[in-house]
């Protein structure tokens, strides 16, 4: 079964992590993927740029519109996600566990099954 | 030889060589490795120069050339002694099919099914790690990664080359026949991508069935499996529509079922309910083998598949064996006897929200004549489920019980 882990950020709530803490988030993300590879499990992980990097396309009357920023007004973005495959939904959520931004306050770690897929695996 | 008539046969060498190399020299990783390289110089040599007079006594010479090579490549006295060990060995080809003690290892239980599936698929079906990973839809790199911790795991436990005896003998025999049962599912519930590839794995699961009976054709489980794995098969071009639709058993054009494949089913379902005890595979087998033996729907002999299903519930209680007993006693006792049945399950942690259930009630629902209710949980399981065809299905179901 594949999963999706998705991480949603809040960018302050991540400004005001010190010094030490930030490197043991990337340092727990660093574990988790090595983890993740040695059973394989991981199919794909990625990060994405800050939200204020965003831009949204909408096509009205046949013209593209395009507005910088993210989509959603909120004060969560999604910041990244791992691409897993696993034998349920209860390993999945066992894995997502791990993930440091769990354990943080303010930071949200969703699980959902995937239903398609389609593409090259390898890009 | 044509070449698919030599990929059978490595395939059917494949675990009889690996087996006797594991059983001479232990090391199931490196053996798996050097098997692995014999078939594919084999495949490149033999469509050309033609298959040697002894296939097996070729593919064992090579494998264990392999074999010295590996371990030459290493510098470690203890495993320097193993290459003369080998060297020294004479290059017979023991008597005695290994492949079911392969299976036995590939299947061990430290593993995780995923691991047990993609192992087994490796090293006793011979699929190559490429073709593991297209059918189960991942990166190569990701089943790569799976099938080396499957075989450093196998190391780590130390399991002997041997049959298991007594208790624990049919305990990881159970593990075995559960594993082949994945890989048919696998194969049979096609729900995205490359639907042939999974196609491929249903097949191989039966070839596997197969083999294990061959050995094994006094224990009524394993015929049971093989039976419902062909009886079940032989429904597969009937169970969707052209445009992938699924099509349900009381709808299907029973013309297009495969009668060769149910034949067979059939006679394997009579030969197994003869042995002393009757065990799941069984159970659900007679219970396919009773619906294939009806020309329509109508004509299914629904108080037997109640009597197997109830049977089957008191062997192996199971909240889907219930599931599928309110259907069958629906058709019996009429829709509102299988809601009750089904109103049982409503505190059952392992089915809450499940598609399944919130499906079976919608149906039931629909016969008994509600159909606000019945549209309602169609919708509902419309979105519970993880199968883009289901969800088609029941989205169609819910708006045809509106129309």
């Amino acid at each position: 079964m594949q999963f999706l882990i998705s991480m949603h950020i809040n960018p302050a709530v991540l400004d005001a992590l010190t010094d030490e803490e930030k490197v043991a988030l990337g340092g727990g993300h660093g574990t988790f993927i090595a983890a993740l590879k040695e059973s394989g499990e991981l199919i794909t992980t990625q990060a994405l740029v800050d939200p204020s990097q965003a831009a949204v396309v909408s096509v009205r009357n046949g013209q593209p519109v395009v507005t910088d920023g993210p989509f959603l007004e909120s004060k969560e973005y999604l910041g990244g996600f791992y691409l897993i495959d696993c034998e349920s939904k209860e390993r999945a959520i066992e894995l997502a566990a791990q993930i440091p931004d769990a354990a943080i306050d303010g930071l949200g770690v969703e699980v959902r099954q995937v239903m398609f897929a389609d593409g090259p695996l390898e890009a | 030889m044509t070449a698919s008539a030599i990929e059978d046969l490595l395939r059917e060498l494949r675990p009889q060589v690996l087996g006797a190399l594991v059983r001479r020299h232990g090391q199931f990783e490196g053996c798996e490795d050097a098997t692995q390289e014999a078939i594919l110089a084999a495949a490149a040599q033999w469509p050309a120069a033609g298959v040697p007079d002894n296939p097996r006594g070729w593919l064992m010479a090579v494998a264990s050339r392999r074999l010295i090579d590996q371990v030459r490549s290493d510098h470690a006295r203890r495993e320097r002694e193993v290459a003369r060990a080998i060297e020294m060995a004479p290059e017979d080809v023991p008597a005695t099919d290994d492949t079911l003690v392969l299976l036995f290892l590939c299947c061990h239980p430290s593993l995780t099914p995923a691991s047990q599936t993609a192992l087994t698929l490796r090293a006793v079906g011979g699929l190559t790690t490429a073709e593991i990973a297209r059918a189960f839809l991942v990166p190569e790199a990701t089943m790569a990664a799976r099938i080396s911790r499957a075989k450093q795991r196998i190391k780590a436990a130390g399991s002997s080359f041997s049959l298991p005896e007594g208790a624990e003998r049919e305990e990881r025999l159970r593990v075995v026949l559960h594993v082949l049962y994945l890989i048919f599912n696998e194969g049979y519930t096609a729900s995205s991508g490359s639907e042939l590839d999974r196609a491929d794995l249903a097949s191989e699961a039966i070839r596997l069935a197969r083999m294990v009976h061959a050995q094994l054709p006094e224990d009524g489980e394993v015929t049971g499996l093989l039976a419902l794995m062909l009886l079940t098969h032989a429904r597969r071009e009937a169970r969707t529509t052209a445009a992938g639709d699924l099509v349900p058993l009381d709808e299907q054009d029973r013309t297009r079922w495969n009668r060769g494949l149910i034949d067979e089913g059939t006679m394997l379902v009579k030969a197994s309910l003869g042995s002393p005890a009757l065990g799941p595979y069984q159970l659900q087998a007679a219970i396919a083998a009773t619906h294939a033996d009806a020309a329509a729907a109508e004509e299914t002999n629904w108080p037997q598949v109640h009597a197997l299903y109830l049977i089957l519930e008191r062997i192996a209680p199971n909240p889907v064996v219930t599931l599928n007993r309110a259907i069958a006693l629906a058709e019996t006792d009429g829709p509102l006897a299988g809601l009750a049945l089904l109103s049982t399950l409503d505190g059952d942690q392992r089915m809450a929200g499940h598609h399944r259930l919130l499906s079976v009630r919608a149906h039931l629902l629909e016969k008994a004549g509600d159909t606000a209710g019945a549209y309602e949980h169609y919708r509902r399981a419309a979105k519970a489920t993880a199968s883009i065809a289901e969800r088609r299905y029941l989205e169609y179901r819910a708006s045809r019980v509106r129309a």
